[in-house]
């Protein structure tokens, strides 16, 4: 409009066009809008529906006595969520002691150390661990793992029956330190993505100051490119957290599905996630069962955003100035 | 001029081979179980395929055949068909409102940060809030196809979105001021010059969606269900190969078992199809 006023006269603009053509410019600019404001309406939708639903366990036993008791008995009507919560917690904590090392060696690897023609090959093959399903981990845990494993846990247990958490009488078959491990595959490709994309940053010059002044490969590994990378790595190692926490179904074939606290990283556990694929089927009948698997799934989705938040500030602080996402965020 | 660096003393010099060889065999473990989990799948797996694996249904029966995979089969390629069409536009056309219209801008940030949730949300979740939005409330029937492909639409939407902003930034943006400068309009641009020129990579954004989506199982357990037969009606209740598997897997019959892992096999092949004919797409690509 500005343009056509500028004109003496009061007719349009010879350059400005006319209504009718413009219709077609503001439809597709207030439709994306409209594309993208229906996310934000999806996920309030989604926030208050999950809360509507879980409610009725949130009233009867309290929103911290649901989450902080530890007394999940189906037949007795009661919900107390601890002992998911802390078996998603010791899953997850444990694939990450497991993954997360195992994650950075690749990513070292792959950036500083192979020679530069298998550095491809290789990337894509710790990708296609991604693309495994969760079912078929799941799958390949209950018939190769749990039974090739289980005398070297036992093994395990006893001889290191002095450390915490490792003694237990006989090794469960399904246990948490099973779930953990499929736990652990199952990051390795997202924390060595982001790790490998946050090393990949490191600036030329401050590794070669650091083989100019004698370092060996290693010592500069560890004195440039490790401490360079560091937020990035923590942001990576939070994303797995995330994914970590979230898994369900793997974890419910391999973990025993049995609502205590295990004294033993080698006893039956559960996990807020498990319990949802395993006991809904059964809870549609009962109103407070499927409100206390509804309310499970909010501390879930609670817990993961709350991770996602943490780990997203580190990934955006190791890579201020850099306007994309590394890929490997997206998938 | 003789050298002026001491040599490296022999102790720094093990350190170094020795981490170099630690960081070695940790990255050899963590190829291991992708080479255990393939050799597993093929040896166990290529047996229980047979022409009748693919052309029946399961029976249900515990005793005599099990049955095939037919329509889980079936099931899987029609939900995430239907997934994939409901997921793909609609992420992309975020992808263009945050790279052509929103930019920096408040709101685009605020799109982009529940995009970034969302990719956060456990898929099971996803599940749920279909459960209850569209089964738990009364008015849209029971279990049905279509609601396990809305769930995993849900969980397709976020990477599809990201993945396409990541490209179309790509997109030169002399590119768009040429043809703004040549009198295109506005939409006219996107449409004829940026959605052209990105779309290799958002087809390859798009594709690796799919097979993410192709291998969920918990948002389908209770939106689609595990059924025997085989359908093509998306209002009805759908099979679909992840619930098999994990149907099948808690079965202590062997055949049944036996089926699990032909299914498995079958499924992975799929995944691993839709991921390789991704690459070879992002490889036209002039954008890097």
């Amino acid at each position: 409009m500005e343009a056509g006023s500028a004109i003496q006269g009061g007719g349009r603009s010879i350059t400005e066009r006319s209504p009718l053509a413009r219709l077609p410019d503001r439809i597709m600019r207030w439709g994306l809008t409209g594309l993208a404001g229906l996310i934000l309406v999806i996920i309030a939708f989604f926030f208050i529906r999950l809360y509507i639903e879980a409610k009725p366990a949130f009233d009867k036993f309290g929103v911290f006595g649901f989450t902080f008791d530890n007394d999940w008995d189906v037949s007795k009507g009661t919900f107390g969520a601890l002992a998911l919560l802390v078996g998603t917690l010791i899953t997850s904590a444990l694939a990450l002691l497991i993954g997360v090392p195992i994650a950075i060696a690749t990513a070292v690897f792959v950036t500083e150390l192979c020679p530069r023609r298998a550095r491809g090959p290789l990337t894509i093959t710790v990708e296609l661990l991604a693309a495994v399903p969760s079912v078929v981990y799941g799958l390949w845990g209950v018939f190769v793992l749990i039974p090739k494993l289980r005398p070297a846990e036992q093994w395990f247990s006893d001889t290191f029956s002095f450390v915490p958490f490792v003694a237990t009488a006989t090794v469960a078959g399904p246990n948490y330190f099973i779930a953990s491990l499929i736990l652990a595959i199952m990051i390795i490709p997202i924390v060595s993505a982001i790790s490998r994309e946050v090393m990949a940053t490191v600036p030329a010059e401050h590794k070669e100051a650091a083989l100019a002044l004698g370092a060996t490969r290693w010592e500069m590994i560890r004195i440039a490119v490790l401490p360079y990378s560091r937020a990035g790595i923590s942001g990576a190692a939070m994303l797995g957290l995330g994914r970590a926490i979230g898994e369900t179904i793997a974890v419910t074939l391999v973990i025993g599905n049995a609502p205590q606290i295990g004294k033993s990283v080698f006893d039956q556990g559960y996990t807020l996630a498990a319990v949802i694929a395993n006991e809904f089927g059964e809870a549609a009948a009962d109103p407070l069962h499927r409100a206390s698997l509804i309310a499970a799934g909010l501390v879930l989705f609670v817990l993961t955003l709350f991770i996602n938040l943490i780990a997203r500030y580190f990934v955006m602080r190791a890579q201020r100035g850099q306007r994309s996402v590394p890929q490997g965020m997206a998938g | 001029m003789s050298a002026v660096l001491p040599p490296v003393s022999p102790r720094r010099r093990r350190t170094d081979t020795v981490m170099r060889g630690v960081v070695g065999v940790l990255t050899g473990l963590a190829i291991l179980p992708l080479v255990l989990v393939l050799y597993y799948l093929f040896s166990k797996g290529v047996g229980a395929w047979s022409v009748d694996f693919f052309t029946t249904d399961p029976s249900g029966r515990f005793f005599g055949s099990p049955g095939g995979v037919r329509s889980a089969i079936v099931g899987t390629v029609l939900i995430v068909g239907v997934a994939t069409l409901m997921a793909v536009p609609f992420g992309i056309g975020v992808a263009l409102y945050l790279v052509e219209y929103g930019k920096e801008s408040k709101f685009a940030n605020v799109v982009r940060y529940f995009v970034d949730v969302m990719t956060g949300v456990p898929s099971i979740v996803f599940g749920l809030f279909i459960y209850i939005t569209l089964i738990l409330a009364t008015g849209f029937g029971g279990f049905a196809g279509w609601k396990g492909s809305l769930a995993l639409a849900l969980l397709m939407l976020p990477v599809v979105t990201r993945a396409g902003e990541v490209v179309l930034n790509l997109v030169p943006d002399g590119l768009r001021e040429a043809a703004l400068a040549l009198g295109a309009p506005r939409w006219r641009v996107v449409l004829r010059v940026v959605l052209p020129t990105a779309l290799p990579g958002l087809i390859t954004g798009s594709l690796l969606a799919v097979a993410r989506a192709a291998g969920e199982t918990a948002p389908l357990l209770f939106t689609a269900t595990i059924v025997k037969g085989t359908t093509l009606n998306l209002n009805d209740q759908m099979n679909s190969l992840p619930a098999q598997i994990f149907n099948d897997v808690r079965q202590a019959q062997d055949r049944i078992v036996e089926r699990a892992w032909g299914s498995a096999l079958t499924l992975v092949l799929m995944i691993l199809l839709l991921t390789l004919i991704a690459r070879l797409v992002q490889r036209r690509s002039r954008l890097t």
